[in-house]
């Protein structure tokens, strides 16, 4: 874009339509602009390099070129100088699937698909309806059917077996699925003008908020049992499924909160003067609103809700993280912890990277006034 | 149940005789009703638990109360910032519990806060490399467990070699799957009170500047000179114990743990990348306009940055700090996983040993709520200094 041409070029109809900046493409302005535009720039890059050039050759050595892929004697990894993924095709089994029987463990698979099928369907705004609350239910009662087993000729399998990822999942659905209409009622009750009900909710809320999770867990897993009748007695995996749902709730409840107090008076008085009642209003009017602004950080919630999974660990579940560790209490490969540990970071970030980047393409459509 | 909704008609036309059904639809009487029944039903349901909780510690022949307190805890803390025996109390148990929550959540909240701050910037920074840089950390860190996190750096730690081939850092701080030794001041106490007079200084620095807006020069002065008063007081020590390998391990400096370090690494890596992002998109909530028009009265880079963005930016920030830090804080409790010391894993140790799971569970919920209400309190009244004061 020469000044000469720039003048011509404002003359109607005396010279050929100007090109478009070819700047925006262009390698080397990218380069001008992002590495090299300034001396502090081209020194921060420089340095920048050097550190890749320092750190970059020794992982790729550790994690590829000298690791051990696949040898069933850890003998191979004690003699190479890198990382020893043998370790995962060794282990995997009990990484995954923990204590469920070795035999079954095709149910176990299946689980796994149903909720990761049931997720991948419930991204997509078509599905968004009341029948898809529906659908998880259906596929909640079809992943208890596959992991107790007992009917329909499936060996029976007690929840104290259950473990690895099935369980892992199992937990994060039932908590979301469980604790998000909780959280809406938490939410509608705390803004309720009913005095007594405001204060039960907003107590609960704020007690739990106040708690660290895994002080939740302990009293599910330690004061519950002592709070029952005598001979009564609720299942492990239930107490933490529980715990998890309410401190769940607690936090959904404070973002619906948010939700709620974003729809204008207009809304609630249009209801009202169409002869809505309480339940219609909130049911077709106000929480389809509400939900849509808040879908982000109610993203937000649910990622953390999956990675909260790994509490359970510490109260004696057999989550991925806990099956990892006990896996690796096997004396032979005790010793690379770090690559099973590296493998199940791998695991867990594959998840949430996904609902993270979904989060955050529902926030761009959001900004840009699309209409969910 | 359109009954329930505001313009529900309540019909009771005056004269009429008295009816049930004109309860059943008066909101006023349905409000009532709702109400007792909640409460009604809460206060059942917690009598039915006390009840037999109390059927099951008789039938158990354990006494309840807080008495169990001052009876000797029995056990040892391995690293307790106060002095502690088996033969002390479960009181002071609880103490030297709580001092560990406090550090590792003080130097951590300290930690990520930096961690964020740089991040943050550096997430906004012209230069590409370094923005992928920034970006791998916040996205990688965001995206797994805390736990996992955890346990990954105590594991990592526990690999480090003996002491004997301890990793050096300019000769004067050594890493090794002992922890990490550090020099230290050889008059700790001397030190420790410097350090408390220097904070002080800081905080009468805030202060001040808030009382009359042009004395940054007094402030300065006021942070320079107090903590040097207070260290010729104490005949200005010098001395620093630098530590040294001495057969097996070192001798002299200040030994940091694995537990310690592998959870204050967990903690604030992980709420680190969390501020990051808080501190960009606070960064980015400044409009466009505001830098336009900073420049266009000719105010320098660093003044924009100070006089403007930050103010602004820091409205924002705040609130979703707060809560990153009360999250630092509660998760601390996860050191239980590693064998730190904290008020969760002590607390575990108390039931275990006095048998009394009510009061102990009681004694620690009260103090997590506590913290969480204190932060919060506290971030408030920071927040309350930095948002826009209208006339």
């Amino acid at each position: 874009m020469t000044p000469r041409r720039s003048v011509s070029a404002a003359i109607p109809g005396s010279a050929a339509p100007r090109p478009a900046p070819a700047s925006a493409s262009s390698t080397g302005l990218w380069l001008r602009r992002n590495l090299i535009g300034s001396v502090q720039n081209t020194i921060l890059t420089l340095l920048a390099l050097w550190a890749l050039f320092v750190t970059l050759p020794n992982i790729i050595d550790w994690a590829i070129l000298s690791a051990v892929w696949h040898n069933p004697d850890s003998q191979a990894c004690r003699d190479a100088a890198g990382a020893c993924w043998a370790v995962v095709a060794e282990k995997h089994r009990v990484m995954l699937f923990g204590t469920f029987p070795y035999d079954q463990h095709w149910r176990a698979v299946a689980v796994i698909v149903i909720v990761v099928g049931m997720a991948i369907l419930s991204a997509f705004r078509r599905f968004w309806s009341y029948r898809l609350f529906a659908a998880w239910l259906a596929a909640t009662a079809v992943i208890f059917i596959l992991l107790l087993g007992g009917i329909f000729g499936l060996t029976p399998v007690g929840t104290h077996q259950w473990g690895g990822l099935p369980l892992t999942l199992v937990l994060f659905a039932g908590t979301v699925v469980g604790g998000l209409p909780a959280g809406v009622l938490l939410a509608l009750g705390r803004r309720s003008s009913m005095p007594a009900i405001r204060a039960v909710c907003t107590g609960f809320i704020e007690i739990v908020r106040g708690l660290p999770l895994i002080t939740v867990l302990f009293m599910a897993s330690l004061m519950v049992p002592l709070f029952l009748p005598e001979g009564v007695s609720i299942d492990k995996f239930l107490r933490a499924q529980i715990a998890m749902t309410g401190f769940f709730a607690a936090y959904a409840a404070e973002v619906v909160r948010g939700g709620l107090q974003a729809i204008p008076r207009g809304q609630y008085e249009a209801a009202d003067a169409i002869g809505l009642g309480f339940w219609q209003a909130t049911g077709r009017i106000v929480l389809p609103q509400a939900l849509r602004i808040v879908l982000p950080a109610l993203m937000n919630e649910i990622i953390r809700a999956f990675k909260n999974t790994t509490f359970v660990s510490i109260v004696g579940l057999f989550d991925v993280l806990r099956a990892t560790s006990t896996a690796l209490q096997d004396p032979l490969w005790g010793r690379f912890a770090i690559e099973a540990y590296l493998f199940i970071f791998a695991l867990y970030f594959v998840f949430c990277f996904s609902m993270s980047a979904y989060s955050r393409h529902v926030e761009r459509d959001l900004a840009e006034g699309r209409n969910l | 149940m359109s009954e329930m909704s505001a313009t529900a008609p309540r019909r009771r036309p005056s004269g009429r005789q008295f009816a049930w059904r004109d309860v059943w639809h008066d909101l006023r009487f349905r409000a009532l009703g709702y109400q007792v029944l909640v409460v009604a039903a809460i206060i059942g349901l917690a009598m039915f638990f006390i009840g037999n909780a109390q059927d099951a510690l008789h039938k158990r022949g354990i006494s309840t109360g807080f008495d169990f307190l001052s009876q000797a805890a029995g056990f040892d803390i391995g690293e307790a910032p106060i002095a502690f025996t088996s033969a002390d109390s479960f009181l002071r148990a609880y103490a030297a519990a709580v001092l560990n929550t406090l550090k590792v959540s003080a130097i951590g909240i300290v930690l990520a806060t930096v961690i964020g701050v740089a991040v943050g910037l550096a997430r906004l920074s012209g230069n590409a490399l370094i923005r992928g840089f920034a970006s791998a950390y916040v996205e990688l860190f965001r995206n797994t467990p805390q736990l996992v996190q955890l346990i990954f750096w105590y594991t990592l730690i526990a690999q480090l070699p003996v002491a004997k081939q301890a990793i050096p850092i300019f000769d004067l701080a050594f890493i090794s799957n002992r922890g990490l030794v550090l020099p230290w001041p050889s008059d700790a106490a001397a030190f420790a009170r410097v350090l408390l007079a220097l904070a002080l200084a800081i905080a009468a620095a805030i202060l001040l500047r808030r009382r009359q807006r042009r004395s940054g020069l007094a402030a300065l002065a006021l942070i320079a000179v107090a903590p040097l008063a207070v260290w010729m007081l104490h005949g200005a020590p010098t001395g620093f114990s630098v530590p040294r390998l001495q057969g097996f391990n070192f001798q002299g400096g200040v030994t940091i743990s694995p537990e310690f370090l592998a959870l204050l690494l967990g903690l604030s890596l992980y709420i680190g990348a969390f501020i990051a992002e808080i501190v960009r998109s606070g960064i980015q909530s400044v409009g466009k306009g505001q830098l336009e028009a900073a420049r266009a009265i000719g105010l320098r880079p660093r003044d924009t940055y100070r006089k403007i963005v930050l103010p602004q930016a820091l409205r924002v920030m705040v609130p979703p700090a707060a809560s990153q830090y009360m999250s630092l804080v509660k998760n601390s409790s996860l050191g239980v996983a590693i064998g730190y010391p904290e008020l969760f894993n002590v607390n575990n140790t108390i039931i275990t040993l006095s048998g009394h799971t009510i009061e102990a569970i009681g004694i620690m919920m009260a103090i997590y709520l506590t913290l969480s209400l204190a932060i919060a309190a506290l971030m408030n009244i920071y927040n309350r200094s930095v948002q826009i004061r209208e006339r």
